[in-house]
């Protein structure tokens, strides 16, 4: 080092800054994770964005896709449904979507996060960062899209002049973040699993198939609440798929079935008409505990699985 | 001061599974049929780099230098001990990584700049120089798809290195690039070093250690041989060199190679003189044979050869592809290239063959050994110079002016 240096550079020691990274055998806990995490939430915003940007690049449409989905469910599941299967849920396509919305959120955002880390096999291998970022982001990308394809259905009940309800309208923020905790959970998890196992990914397609007809999101939640309640059963079991506290929230805000009081289709919602507020969030606050045990057991198995990702890939 | 990396008693074990079997089915089946070995690719190594210290990591192929660089890094937990880091890190374990072919130049240096922790902030201030640095400023908004493999490099490195961390960590890139550019990572390494950061650098060049580093740690199979003075750090290695190419069987060797993971290693060399020896009288012909292993079938790949002077003068550095005007097909299993130099013109000294496996498209290197073997010329002839010349010398002597 020679004494002509024009400007030393200044460790980041004597900066602010100071950190320290350590490497050692222990995985660290759950919440230094959360925290080194919270460090790299910009890596989180960059590595979502790109998500979002690689998904259409080089398609002429881009980000109309995302839109014309939802609004193709919209149009073919009416005229299925209302016309030719003369279902007695009016607004059949809004219905629909208000449920299915959430559940694609959850699914894609799920099934990206699996895939997040075999698929980034050469960043994993060669740089360093929290591991849970690459799964967070894959999220993160089906939160946005989600938020996207909403719109679609703010329009939707624009056209047809029909109105959320608005005194549950504060519920929905609940209802997302239980799906958002769902999806972490999981997809943390699977994500480190499918490393090791990629039976996982193919698994997985066939549980969201089974999960998603097992969800009322094509049918209303009462079929599923008659039948319990035929046996005498609470319809609070129905409640141990942790999707429907979410998809039920959804439908009773947004497609609002109050507007089908005093009309024969009000008898499809009975369940939903019937019930407070109050147990709406009690349902998304057992999905939302379950969820909360759920990733502290995954984030723990995947830091066992992590010591050796970039080796295993 | 306290020191820029600690490493304390760092083992890190491997399990290596004779088959990797990756689905649950084949788990279950081949469940007591699979044998697992053990072993320690990096066995109880103590370190401790000051601030404004290069340190050069020195072994040969699977000595666990890469291993423990990637220990470092974060990217894999050692098996028991610990390491400590001081300050912002930047790791140059490829150029490159993590640039998405789908996104712009632009894009993929914000992108990458996150990836290694700086912020978005930081990259928008020397956005400016690094695309300046990798002489990129006509290109940066085309998808790095469309890019040459020299200049992914280029923005690779230019990324890590204007980022300014406190400790880069280096795997040998600096051996990519044309010569031109490789000098400008010199320069910006020997800068870096004035500033007063930190540098791992991972080599098996023991020129470069001599050239760049303070210090260095010579690993061989995983065990640390020595730590401190470079001098002293290449003679401990070329030993260690030679005596594991002394005993090698060449079936143990390739075996060797084949557990070392990878689908396509080199499993030794040779150079041998039209006598049989390693020692060629200029114009004889001499014969370079390179034995590769491949673990799976790789379709097509190429082998380069880069002969140098002991002062790094590059007198060849040609692909089997500029050679052949192809590539080789279809390597698998144990095979050879052999490289037939008629008559080698150059003068007396020692030569280094640095022989590199890499894909067609010269992104990805399966292997390298940049001092694979060595060779004499000696004629015993007092001349300097590096090639032998046709010359004719003419003498007229006599005349006188009138």
């Amino acid at each position: 080092m020679t004494a002509a240096t024009p400007e030393r550079h200044e460790p980041s020691a004597r900066r602010s800054h100071y950190e320290v990274r350590e490497n050692r055998t222990v995985a660290p806990g759950f919440l230094q994770r959360g925290r080194r995490i919270w460090e790299y939430r910009e890596l989180l915003g960059s590595l979502t964005r790109r998500e979002l940007k690689i998904k259409y690049k080089d398609s002429i449409l881009g980000f109309l896709w995302t839109l014309l989905n939802p609004l193709l469910y919209l149009v073919v599941f009416s005229i299925v449904f209302a016309v030719l299967l003369r279902t007695d849920v009016p607004l059949y396509g809004v219905f629909l979507l208000s449920g299915l919305l959430a559940w694609t959120m959850f699914s894609t955002g799920v099934t990206g996060a699996t895939i997040s880390i075999t698929g980034n096999g050469p960043l994993v291998q060669k740089v360093w960062f929290p591991r849970e970022i690459l799964p967070l982001s894959a999220i993160g990308a089906a939160l946005i899209n989600f938020f996207f394809q909403f719109v679609v259905l703010v329009i939707a009940l624009v056209v047809f002049q029909r109105a959320p309800a608005w005194e549950y309208l504060p519920l929905l923020i609940p209802a997302l973040a239980v799906t958002v905790l769902w999806s972490a959970a999981l997809g943390i998890v699977l994500s480190a699993v499918n490393v090791h196992y990629r039976d996982v990914q193919h698994f997985l397609e066939l549980v969201f198939l089974a999960w998603f007809w097992l969800t009322p999101i094509v049918y209303q939640f009462d079929l599923v609440g008659d039948l319990l309640a035929e046996r005498g059963i609470t319809d609070r079991l129905a409640m141990l798929n942790p999707m429907i506290p979410v998809v039920t929230t959804f439908q009773r805000v947004i497609y609002n079935p109050t507007h089908e009081i005093g009309t024969q289709a009000a008898a499809n919602f009975d369940f939903l008409l019937g019930r407070s507020g109050m147990w709406y969030l009690e349902n998304l606050a057992i999905s939302g505990a379950m969820a909360a045990v759920v990733l502290v057991i995954g984030v723990k198995i995947f830091g066992k699985l992590e010591a050796d990702l970039g080796e295993e890939l | 001061m306290e020191p820029a990396i600690e490493i304390v008693g760092v083992t890190k074990r491997f399990r290596r599974h004779t088959e990797p079997n990756k689905s649950i089915k084949e788990r279950l089946l081949y469940f007591r049929k699979n044998e697992v070995k053990e072993f320690d690719a990096l066995h109880d190594i103590d370190l401790e780099v000051a601030q404004g210290e290069t340190i050069g990591l020195l072994g040969h192929n699977g000595s666990g230098k890469s291993t423990l660089l990637k220990c470092i890094a974060g990217t894999i937990r050692p098996t028991s001990g610990e390491i400590r880091v001081r300050g912002r890190m930047a790791a140059m374990l490829e150029l490159g990584a993590g640039f998405h072919p789908d996104l712009t130049g632009r894009e993929n240096v914000f992108l990458n700049g996150s990836i290694l922790g700086f912020s978005r902030e930081h990259v928008t201030r020397i956005f400016d120089e690094i695309v300046a640095f990798a002489e990129l400023e006509e290109f940066i908004d085309q998808q790095v798809k469309y890019y040459s493999s020299g200049m992914y490099a280029r923005l690779g490195f230019a990324v890590a290195v204007n980022l300014e961390p406190d400790v880069l960590l280096v795997d040998e890139v600096l051996a990519v690039g044309d010569e031109n550019f490789q000098r400008k990572c010199l320069e910006r390494v020997r800068r870096f070093q004035t500033e007063g950061r930190t540098i791992v650098l991972v080599t098996h060049s023991p020129d470069q250690v001599i050239q760049l580093c303070d210090r260095a740690l010579v690993l061989d199979h995983g065990h640390s041989l020595h730590v401190g003075d470079t001098a002293e750090a290449v003679r401990v290695f070329r030993h260690a060199l030679h005596a594991s190419s002394g005993s090698t069987d060449p079936v143990l060797a390739e075996a060797a190679a084949a557990a070392a993971g990878g689908a396509l290693r080199i499993a030794g060399a040779t150079a041998t003189a039209d006598d049989g020896s390693d020692t060629v009288q200029p114009g004889d012909g001499v014969t370079i044979e390179l034995r590769y292993v491949a673990a799976d079938l790789v379709p097509s790949a190429r082998a380069r050869i880069v002969i140098t002077t002991h002062d790094g003068v590059q007198m060849l550095n040609a692909s089997t592809f500029d050679l052949l005007g192809h590539d080789l097909e279809a390597l698998d299993g144990a095979g050879s290239v052999r490289f037939r130099i008629d008559r080698l013109p150059f003068l007396d000294g020692s030569y280094r063959v640095g022989l590199v496996l890499q894909d067609p498209s010269e992104t990805f290197q399966y292997d390298q050994d940049l001092e694979a073997c060595t060779f004499d010329v000696f004629s015993g002839r007092p001349i300097i110079g590096r090639v032998e010349l046709d010359i004719e010398v003419e003498h007229s002597t006599g005349q006188r002016t009138p």
